[in-house]
């Protein structure tokens, strides 16, 4: 019997449901085992009924959920709880229904001061006032998913990489519960690492490493230890995928931004480093937005309105 | 009053919306409103953040085109700091930004649209979907996903990262392309080509013609369109000017810098979503079905339209005959289909064009930049139309204040009049079925939105 999934994506822009496509030929051959019964990327299952004429909010029952997506306003709420009501195991996938992801990057401003803005700006008509009607009222804030419902399986990355997503379906599809290791992104990266070195600031990213574009990655030295600010130490590592890949976004010659949240699930991405750099002599308040480590984990209260942003040289 | 239909999710689509159509006592529609469900706020929090971490943020607003808003924004951080782009970045970011488009419209063509076509409109959602396309027609299927999967994995390879992308940096782009990863580049590219011309041949022989009916009726409206050109107007998706067309054809061309000249966007108490329409036609904004003000269209149908030729030789003929059956401007929205197979044979020849030059292996691809205050305004043709970043930067090259125009927000009118025209054609006396509902959703998934 093919296992039942449903799938949902709710504060999100797509990209894990990109990541499930990105499967390619192994999605291919998983879906004669799975039984997708909603799914609104790619199927037309509707939650007031097929002519939208019920009151209540119905998904079919499923042995699988993904969830994707935090939650930002009272339709993600509904749609959360009644996925979590009808999915025997909810996966919660990807770094925003992990951690609140990018769109948690709101939590830092009041609804208020959102709206102040987005209806203000230049190309907007002068006047407007906030739109509300018939469309989901915001909550207070950007939640993951676990602040709201229980959460079984942590899926984060963003986007997830499709190994992972095959790997957690066939291993619920055996039986056992998948596990992403509790590694870092260093853990993971081949970059030369001569430990401690001479660097007392941070830079940011408006110079070209050093490297040799002709050589392999194993042969750049580490972006940290160039005195870039690199948040792999503070990062989970899976982005890279089931095999034995560089970092992806260290393949590209590029920092890691920590798009797989924290490497365990409540670590703290902006306090983990501070303290990582400060252990290590580097000057922290040479990083010009701190806030902005926090950029894929926001939620859970990490990140708050009025805080405003530390600035070079502020205290 | 009649009663109430609720449909929601809209599906197939990428984004959260609904419809709802009210009935009246006579069971015809009283009317047929789109809610566009989704804020985020990307314009509040890229505020205090520095201005080239931006361009690895914005991507976040789209997981189908993170590649649109990573190019658009990394132009718009370039112009804010006044970095010079060393040429080979520019020229693998177009490369780039090609490749992505050919992604896209396999990924919507065949995935997203083509079961209403290939399975029927009518047919039980169950099987209405890629999916049961898989079990109906598995040799089609698996080419399908192969291909899409091939130009997934080209971009990957070569640049890291192909949802939500990191290569593209102020100054350039952050890494050379080896002369090997060209050489494997064009063979991929080749293959998408043969495909590319696969799928036009095919949806002219097999699906448009059975589908005439609905191409010339479901969801049309009478419209302008937006789309960007080079200088002689030939089509370009990575830069040139923005061309607004009325709908009689005649048209304004504008630097992007310009564009808060040209379009503003109108807010409805309905949608989070703001409605963008052509401010410089001084007609103001209405989306009434027979006399519309304001409305313009984008996306590939627009793109269509708006340029004067194709450079790339096959999707040249291929809109010589468009053109030939459906006039300049076409209107009819289920066209979209057709013209984004046409745009899919021009990006797989784009693409190719710009790696047969062994020049794109230049070894200096990025320059060194310096943050500083500035304004800069950034655009490409995302797949779902103009898409425009605008950004002020503070002296230590934070923003201060974004603006952006997001592609689909242009077609958010039009959609909104599709779902409007085709509610009132297709219910009457009440009788209301799944079929029916599935057809005003057609004419959203024109859009692609």
């Amino acid at each position: 019997m093919p296992v039942k999934v449903a799938s949902e994506w709710l504060n999100s822009c797509s990209g894990c449901e990109i990541a499930i496509l990105n499967l390619g030929e192994t999605l291919l051959d998983l879906l004669p085992q799975l039984d997708f019964v909603h799914i609104p990327v790619l199927m037309d299952h509707k939650h007031y009924g097929q002519l939208g004429d019920k009151k209540e909010i119905d998904i079919p029952k499923a042995t699988v959920g993904l969830l994707s997506g935090g939650i930002r306003n009272e339709e993600h709420l509904e749609v959360a709880h009644e996925m979590r009501k009808k999915c025997d195991i909810l996966i919660a996938l990807g770094t925003c229904a992990t951690h609140g992801g990018i769109p948690a990057l709101i939590n830092s401003y009041t609804n208020q001061e959102l709206m102040d803005d987005y209806y203000t700006t230049d190309s907007t008509d002068p006047g407007a006032t906030v739109p509300t009607k018939g469309i989901p009222p915001l909550l207070d804030r950007c939640y993951a998913l676990d602040e709201h419902i229980d959460v079984d399986i942590y899926l984060p990355g963003c986007p997830p990489h499709p190994d992972q997503i095959a790997a957690a379906i066939l291993a619920l599809l055996s039986g056992q519960t998948p596990e992403l290791p509790f590694k870092s992104v260093c853990d993971t990266c081949p970059t030369i690492r001569k430990g401690k070195g001479s660097i007392s600031t941070i830079k940011r990213f408006t110079t070209r490493p050093d490297f040799d574009p002709d050589q392999p990655i194993d042969q750049m030295r580490c972006l940290l230890e160039q005195g870039y600010l690199c948040a792999g130490p503070v990062t989970r590592a899976g982005c890279a995928g089931d095999n034995g890949e560089a970092p992806r976004c260290l393949s590209a010659r590029v920092p890691c931004r920590g798009c797989y949240g924290p490497v365990r699930q409540e670590g703290n991405q902006l306090l983990d480093m501070l303290n990582a750099l400060a252990s290590n002599g580097i000057d922290i308040d040479t990083i010009p937005d701190r806030d902005n480590l926090l950029r894929f984990s926001g939620a859970h209260n990490r990140l708050v309105p009025h805080r405003a942003p530390k600035t070079i040289g502020e205290k | 009053m009649g009663k109430t239909i609720n449909i929601q999710p809209l599906s197939r689509i990428e984004g959260h919306a609904s419809i709802k159509i009210q009935l009246d006592d006579d069971g015809g529609v009283a009317s047929a409103s789109t809610h566009f469900n989704s804020i985020r706020g990307f314009e509040k929090y890229v505020q205090g953040k520095p201005a080239e971490e931006v361009t690895r943020i914005v991507t976040r607003i789209c997981g189908i085109c993170p590649w649109h808003h990573h190019l658009s924004s990394t132009k718009a951080v370039d112009s804010c700091f006044g970095a010079e782009v060393a040429p080979v970045g520019h020229v693998l970011r177009e490369c780039m930004q090609n490749m992505a488009h050919i992604n896209d419209k396999i990924l919507h063509f065949y995935f997203l649209a083509a079961p209403d076509f290939v399975m029927g409109p009518d047919a039980d959602y169950k099987v209405r979907n890629v999916i049961g396309i898989a079990q109906a027609a598995p040799d089609l299927a698996k080419q399908v996903i192969k291909m899409r999967q091939l130009g997934q994995m080209m971009m990957e390879k070569f640049a890291g990262k192909v949802i939500h992308p990191i290569a593209a940096v102020p100054g350039g782009f952050s890494k050379p392309m080896s002369d090997s990863q060209r050489k494997e580049l064009i063979e991929n590219t080749k293959e998408l080509l043969e495909f590319a011309k696969f799928s036009m041949a095919h949806a002219k022989e097999n699906i448009f013609p059975n589908y005439l009916e609905e191409v010339t009726t479901l969801g049309s409206i009478t419209t302008g369109f937006i789309g960007t050109v080079e200088d002689d107007g030939a089509l370009n998706f990575y830069d040139g000017k923005i061309r607004l067309m009325k709908p009689d054809g005649t048209f304004q061309d504008f630097e992007d810098i310009d564009y808060l000249d040209y379009i503003g966007e109108h807010v409805q108490e309905n949608s989070y979503g703001k409605f963008p329409y052509a401010k410089s036609w001084d007609e103001g904004f209405s989306m009434d079905l027979a006399a519309p003000k304001g409305i313009y269209r984008s996306n590939c149908l627009a793109r269509i339209n708006a340029c004067e030729y194709i450079s790339t030789p096959l999707a040249q003929a291929e809109l010589e005959e468009f053109r030939k059956s459906f006039g300049r401007p076409a209107q009819h929205t289920l066209l979209y289909h057709w013209a984004r197979l046409i745009e899919l044979v021009y990006a797989c020849e784009k693409t190719l064009e710009l790696l047969m030059d062994p020049g794109i292996c230049g070894k200096e691809t990025r320059f060194d930049f310096t943050p500083k205050a500035g304004r800069g305004v950034g655009h490409v043709e995302a797949p779902r139309g103009t898409l425009i970043h605008d950004y002020t930067t503070d002296e230590n090259g934070l923003i201060e204040k974004a603006n952006m125009i997001v592609g689909t927000t242009h077609n958010l009118a039009p959609i909104s009049m599709s779902v409007e025209q085709s509610a009132r054609m297709l219910i009457k006396d009440g009788k209301v079925d799944e079929t029916i509902l599935n057809k005003v959703e057609m004419s959203v998934r024109a859009y692609d939105p």
